[in-house]
């Protein structure tokens, strides 16, 4: 039972274009322990979503797994076949998308879309698959869901979509749900109840959770453990409060600094100078140098993964270790 | 829903009234049907009274409110040439026209769209491809001349295929049908196919680009991650999506099939409501041509009214209510 849900080594995903190959993740490793929350953090392009559609096997050409293994309960899911990774889809592997307005099909109705959820991988009958997506869908708290169930998607507000988003993600009490800033799309006080069902669920479950973000704030108050991706590679990884206390890396730092916060008020917000490097065309060596204050000659080579103690992981030549945020 | 319906039906009324004020005044500046229609030997009595017989011996607003009085009672005027109801020479001609439009459309529907999943599911597939290029085809190519050409293989030089007529019929409900006997199928073959390829194109192209369309939208990808079969993500997620561009073309095009298989008619010799009203335009039969038109205008109503309300089947967004 001390086996971690996931265990990603080395993961390489590429997407081989007419100008070139685009590496969107570059040897990313990272494990998920049963029950915990990793809280996938990067701008925009980094690479972050991509790396939770490699491990449901979603990544569509010219994309592919160049490398690398993810290991899901001690099976390997690279180069499985189509049809065993679609029984585990959906069923031990759930994932939640960004945009609940697009994620549900339009013309079909709420209970069609989970029932057929639930008969993909279960063989019941159509009385018992209703009473689970009924269940489900009490579950995330969405009222009179015995009535919601006949309901269109479009006669649902954004956060009670996200809902019934999460409670087909739910239907099957998967060990692990990939969650793409399910929470983006959403207002703050909604965000807030999510991000606590969500918590108490992993917590009751024993779900693992991976929680791709670029909200710093949502995954302090979430996640155990942080994982920061930039240009395709996880630059820094660790403890929520070990790094967000003690950050290493530049980039970190500077994510940090761009959280507006109450301490500093009145004051220009800081901001990372530049930006995200096209990955068509990233420089050698460490990617994020061009925009960054520490960087030396030294930085034009790849920079080791280190482990600066405590569980900390870091890719930096030059961590900031006085601390100044 | 009820009282949209009835408006839907009373602006049938209205456009089917203009249409009858167009097509009296049309017909009367074409020229004149005495001329055609009373033999040149006729002396002058003989022709006052065939012309009294027609009723064109009144001006012709007068005219108009007769026919005006008739239709409210049904009758929509006999037809100068065949002296017999200009509404039961058409009723004749009707199933013919119908059952050759609905197998156009029926195959427009089953062969578009398995063609157009094809081509927009693997674009880059020969298949594929071949679907695109022959649906420029089926859109480009003139009908009587796709029509000729069909004679001309299938008839004349494999002889396959009869080229004209309806073949052997059977009678249902006093209707003959030329679909339910082997002869009449052969003999509709290739008409129906000949009226159907603009179709086909259409269908293809439409469901090409609407799974083109669809297949990157995020409820794929989720439909994907829950672990559907790709079957049931194409078939039922995919396709019912598609399905509202389509069905809403292929109920105008339907319309249009009926009016327009005058062209297939005449090619193929069958003897559907293109011919009759073909015929009756050369000799200014101007009851057949009016009670024609008017049968095809509540026609493209009632397809219409069809496909709006099919549309709420398919797009549970859609609501009727709000057009009011």
């Amino acid at each position: 039972m001390n086996e971690p849900t996931l265990v990603v080594r080395d993961l390489a995903t590429h997407f081989t274009l007419r100008n070139g190959v685009v590496r969107a993740v570059d040897n990313v490793s990272f494990s998920v322990d049963r029950g915990k929350i990793l809280g996938l953090v990067g701008e925009s392009g980094s690479g972050k979503s991509v790396t939770g559609f490699s491990i449901l096997g979603l990544i569509d050409p010219p994309g592919h797994i160049a490398g690398g293994s993810i290991k899901f309960l001690g099976r390997e899911l690279v180069g499985m076949a189509e049809r065993e990774l679609r029984g585990l889809r959906g069923n031990r592997i759930a994932m939640i998308f960004q945009d609940p307005m697009m994620t549900l099909n339009p013309v079909l109705r709420i209970d069609t879309q989970m029932i057929e959820t639930v008969q993909a991988h279960a063989d019941v009958s159509q009385a018992e698959a209703r009473r689970r997506s009924r269940d489900a869908l009490g579950m995330v708290g969405i009222p009179s869901p015995d009535e919601r169930l006949s309901a269109y998607p479009h006669q649902f507000s954004g956060g009670m979509r996200q809902r019934v988003a999460i409670a087909i993600a739910l239907l099957h009490q998967p060990d692990l749900i990939v969650a793409d800033e399910p929470t983006t799309a959403l207002d703050v006080t909604i965000q807030a109840q999510i991000l606590s069902e969500v918590q108490k669920l992993a917590a009751n479950f024993g779900t693992a959770l991976i929680w791709i973000t670029h909200d710093l704030s949502v995954v302090a108050g979430l996640a155990d453990e942080i994982a920061v991706m930039y240009a395709g590679r996880i630059v820094e990884a660790g403890r929520v409060e070990s790094v967000l206390d003690r950050p290493l890396h530049p980039y970190t730092h500077g994510l940090i600094g761009s959280v507006p916060s109450r301490n500093r008020r009145g004051a220009r917000l800081r901001q990372i100078p530049g930006m995200t490097p096209s990955l068509l065309d990233l420089p050698p060596g460490c990617a994020f140098r061009l925009r960054c204050a520490r960087a030396t000659a030294a930085c034009e080579q790849d920079p080791p993964i280190t482990a600066p103690g405590d569980d900390r992981l870091l890719r930096c030549f030059h961590p900031q270790l006085d601390v100044a945020a | 829903m009820t009282l949209w319906i009835l408006r839907r039906l009373f602006q049938a009324v209205l456009v089917m009234l203009a249409m009858t004020v167009i097509v009296f005044i049309g017909v009367s500046v074409i020229g004149d049907p005495v001329e055609i229609l009373i033999s040149p030997d006729a002396d002058q009595a003989e022709r006052l009274r065939a012309i009294a017989a027609l009723g064109l011996d009144k001006p012709l607003w007068q005219q108009y409110l007769n026919f005006l009085w008739g239709a409210l009672h049904g009758d929509l005027g006999r037809s100068f040439v065949y002296n017999e109801p200009a509404l039961r020479l058409i009723g004749q001609r009707l199933p013919a026209t119908m059952e050759l439009a609905v197998t156009a459309v029926l195959l427009a529907v089953l062969l578009g769209i398995p063609l157009g999943l094809l081509a927009g599911l693997y674009p880059n597939s020969a298949l594929g491809r071949l679907a695109m290029a022959g649906s420029i085809l089926g859109f480009s190519l003139p009908s009587f001349w796709v029509g000729l050409m069909l004679i001309m293989v299938f008839a004349v030089q494999l002889g396959w295929l009869p080229s004209t007529g309806r073949g052997a019929t059977v009678s249902v409900l006093g209707v003959p049908w030329s679909f339910l006997t082997l002869d009449g199928l052969a003999h509709m073959a290739m008409p129906a196919l000949n009226l159907a390829l603009g179709n086909i194109a259409l269908v293809l192209r439409l469901t090409r680009s609407g799974v083109r369309e669809n297949l990157p939208m995020d409820y794929v990808k989720f439909a994907r991650a829950k672990g559907l079969s790709p079957i049931r993500v194409v078939f039922v997620h995919v396709l019912k999506n598609i399905m509202i561009p389509v069905v809403t073309v292929l109920g105008l095009q339907f319309g249009s099939t009926i009016a327009f298989a005058v062209v297939t008619e005449s090619v193929f010799a069958w003897p559907g409501m293109g011919k009759l009203i073909i015929d009756s335009i050369n000799v200014l039969d101007r009851p057949v041509i009016v009670a024609y038109l008017m049968m095809i205008v509540l026609m493209f109503v009632l397809i219409n009214l069809a496909v709006d309300l099919l549309y709420t089947v398919l797009d549970p967004r859609v609501r009727l209510e709000s057009a009011e």
